[in-house]
């Protein structure tokens, strides 16, 4: 019985994530607290997602002070921001969207928190070639998706491997078909970097909360400490 | 001698007031010589921190409400503006987010401390209603404030439930859109819930609070042997087995309370989402009438009550079942007859009855957070059954209990971990015995046993931290 039940216990987590069709999570391991990672997510943002995807509650200012950019740099970063205000709207108009994509483009520093890290990182690493969708690319994490693989340059073709369970057809991994710019693990860190600006640019209050919260922590367990012994020499007379 | 000055002067002012209002009367009826049981155990700390918990939700609401804004336009983007623009506005928003769950956890442990001591039994049965009539408040005001950020399950949470109403026959259709203000949850709804949720639920839940102190006062509080203290008085009528709130139970709450906040403070700087449960993650996206998530589950501590709804095939008998599930705990003081109220001498029919609702209760509240299977259904509908067979035959259960004799006065006021009985103790110091038997904890004490003795030492010595040991 006790073995049946250990087996049982054991296997659940092999039949929860056997779902067909979606490539498990990896985790990119990223640390908010690594500023010349954020930094690099940052530049790579700005070149390659800002034009379509806003961070609308994302301020200039508080990017500024919390990536330790100079002025000269915040310039070349975003050369047509004529004074550092307001926050990182972009240029498209969604109209425009919906006419070209089918679909409102979603704002980044809301659906990143939504999503997670996981979910992101292993998303742009998961296009492959389809020549049945109009930009020639699928998704493996997000079936038909939208969205153009805009990092195919750097990261290279990957093609689809099927494999047939039950007579359907599915995808069973992703493999390298013609080689980008950069290799494999280069990709994967631009992409992490990428990912932790992502995480960063969803709640910037993270650097803050984190960080302030040992203290508070720290000083909660003085405190207890104290109030346990008040409360002893308080009941010494209770038998 | 200014000291004594300013104590002739406070004395003075003291009863300057009492001539006006019963101040001092006041604080000796409710906590200087309030005589509380002696025997007070862990479960009795939640009193004192649901209280604590309240006066947080206040507080940080009152800041919220200061940069919020209660339109459907803006309200979303408020929040976000309140997370990042405003001084420490992340920090009482997850004060906030965290206290309504923590709320919960805290609520239920005291509402399970009630059914396991029969602290709903004669003479609490009024201390035991109002604190339903209370549950009931706090569920509505997590529902309306659950809309106020304005996300996707924020709107399609409050869809789902409102839209139950519209299952009732003839007035169904006409009740939901008189709840809505409008055909489907637009700004209106949301200006009425901001109302409610601030003002209107608000000021009930505080007057019901203070009704239901008043009321526990008049009766004296309950303990963990179900004894009355107030059967056997001294000469001066001050019960054997009581002591004064205060200051006894004010400083080990003060201790309680501490340590509570400690688990608060990691929530709120740590995992402030609880992993999806204290924050849903579909709730960082906006609002949208026009798409559904995939996937649309209440906060945690609704969703036992959800899975009764998904239990029932018709949606009018779900949403009967799910009324009925919370409105049958009002009827537990009669329900349950018999004579001894605490668990420790109650029969095992009892402990065994009261063990399967609570595994039931766990289960659907897990049942309601994921998307139906037909597994999960036929659990939905099992637990749904056992829920409700704890309470509808409890008249006959509880008739039959083979009970202990009940002691005359509280017998563990501090009994040693050693000395206690019952089969739960026995794996307690089992457990523990198997913990010290390792090399690790050894170690990890020998070190520990060293650092207090220095610390032991060193608060020897220092004249303000002597008072202490």
């Amino acid at each position: 019985m006790k073995r049946i039940i250990v087996t049982c216990l054991l296997l659940w987590p092999l039949l929860a994530t056997a779902e067909v069709g979606a490539p498990p999570l990896e985790s990119p391991g990223t640390d908010v607290y690594d500023t010349e990672s954020l930094r690099r997510g940052a530049k790579f943002y700005v070149d390659r997602c800002l034009s379509c995807h806003s961070l609308k509650h994302l301020r200039y200012r508080r990017l500024q002070q919390d990536l330790e950019f100079s002025e000269d740099e915040m310039k070349q970063l975003f050369p047509s921001l004529e004074r550092i205000v307001g926050t990182m709207t972009t240029a498209m108009d969604p109209k425009d969207a919906e006419r070209w994509f089918g679909v409102a483009v979603p704002d980044l520093s809301e659906r990143a928190r939504a999503l997670g890290s996981d979910w992101l990182y292993t998303y742009l690493r998961s296009f492959y070639g389809d020549v049945k969708r109009p930009y020639g690319v699928n998704n493996w994490l997000f079936k038909d998706v939208a969205m153009p693989n805009v990092l195919w340059d750097l990261q290279g073709e990957q093609k689809a491997v099927f494999k047939e369970i039950d007579g359907v057809t599915v995808i069973a991994g992703l493999e390298q078909a013609k080689p980008g710019k950069l290799s494999p693990q280069e990709f994967d860190r631009a992409v992490t970097d990428l990912v932790n600006f992502l995480d960063y640019a969803a709640e910037p209050a993270q650097l803050e909360r984190r960080s302030l919260g040992k203290y508070v922590i720290l000083f909660l367990i003085l405190f207890g400490f104290v109030s346990y012994r008040l409360k002893k020499v308080y009941w010494k007379d209770v038998h | 001698m200014s000291n004594c000055n300013c104590k002739n002067f406070a004395s003075k002012l003291l009863a300057w007031i009492d001539e006006r209002f019963p101040l001092s009367q006041v604080w000796n009826e409710h906590m200087a010589k309030y005589y509380a049981p002696k025997n007070f155990n862990f479960w009795y700390f939640f009193g004192s921190l649901a209280l604590l918990v309240l006066v947080n939700q206040i507080v940080t609401g009152i800041w919220l409400t200061m940069n919020y804004k209660p339109d459907a336009n803006m309200a979303f983007d408020a929040v976000e503006a309140i997370m990042r623009d405003f001084e420490w506005g992340w920090l009482i928003r997850y004060m906030h987010s965290t206290g309504a769950s923590i709320f919960f956890i805290v609520i239920y442990l005291h509402m399970f401390r009630g059914m396991m001591y029969g602290s709903f039994k004669k003479p609490r049965e009024l201390v035991w209603l109002l604190g339903m009539s209370l549950y009931l408040a706090l569920m509505a005001e997590a529902f309306m404030g659950y809309l106020l950020p304005w996300g996707q399950m924020s709107y399609w949470g409050a869809n789902v439930i409102i839209s139950l109403f519209s299952a009732i026959p003839v007035i169904g259709d006409d009740l939901a859109t008189w709840i809505r203000g409008d055909f489907l949850i637009s700004d209106v709804t949301l200006n009425r819930f901001f109302s409610f949720h601030v003002i209107a639920v608000p000021l009930i839940i505080v007057g019901l609070v203070f009704l239901h102190i008043v009321a526990l006062h008049k009766v004296g509080s309950n303990n963990p042997d179900g004894v009355e203290i107030k059967k056997l008085k001294d000469s001066n009528g001050v019960p054997l087995d009581g002591i004064p709130f205060h200051p006894y139970y004010t400083v080990k709450d003060l201790f309680g309370a501490v340590v509570f906040v400690t688990i608060c403070a990691w929530i709120i700087f740590y995992s402030p989402e609880m992993g999806g449960y204290f924050l849903e993650h579909p709730n960082f996206i906006p609002a949208d009438s026009l798409k559904t998530p995939e996937h649309i589950a209440p906060v945690w501590y609704f969703t036992p009550f959800y899975s009764i709804l998904r239990a029932i095939p018709s949606k009018f008998g779900g949403m009967l079942a799910m009324f009925a599930a919370i409105f049958i705990l009002f009827f537990l003081p009669w329900l349950d007859r018999c004579q001894v109220k605490s668990i420790r001498y109650r029969g095992n029919i009892y402990k065994i009855a009261l063990g399967l609702f609570v595994v039931s209760f766990v289960t659907l509240g897990y049942l309601g957070t994921i998307p139906p299977t037909p597994t999960d259904s036929f659990f939905g509908a099992f637990f749904t059954i056992v829920y409700f067979g704890f309470f509808l035959l409890m008249p006959i259960y509880t008739r039959l209990e083979v009970t202990k004799p009940v002691p005359e006065r509280v017998v563990w006021p501090l009994k040693p971990l050693l000395e206690r009985e019952g089969w739960h103790w026995d794996l307690v110091r089992k457990a523990i015995a198997t913990l010290q038997s390792t090399s690790w904890y050894r170690q990890a004490a020998t070190i520990a046993c060293g650092y207090w003795q220095n610390l032991q030492a060193f608060m020897k010595n220092n004249k303000y931290l002597r008072h202490f040991l």
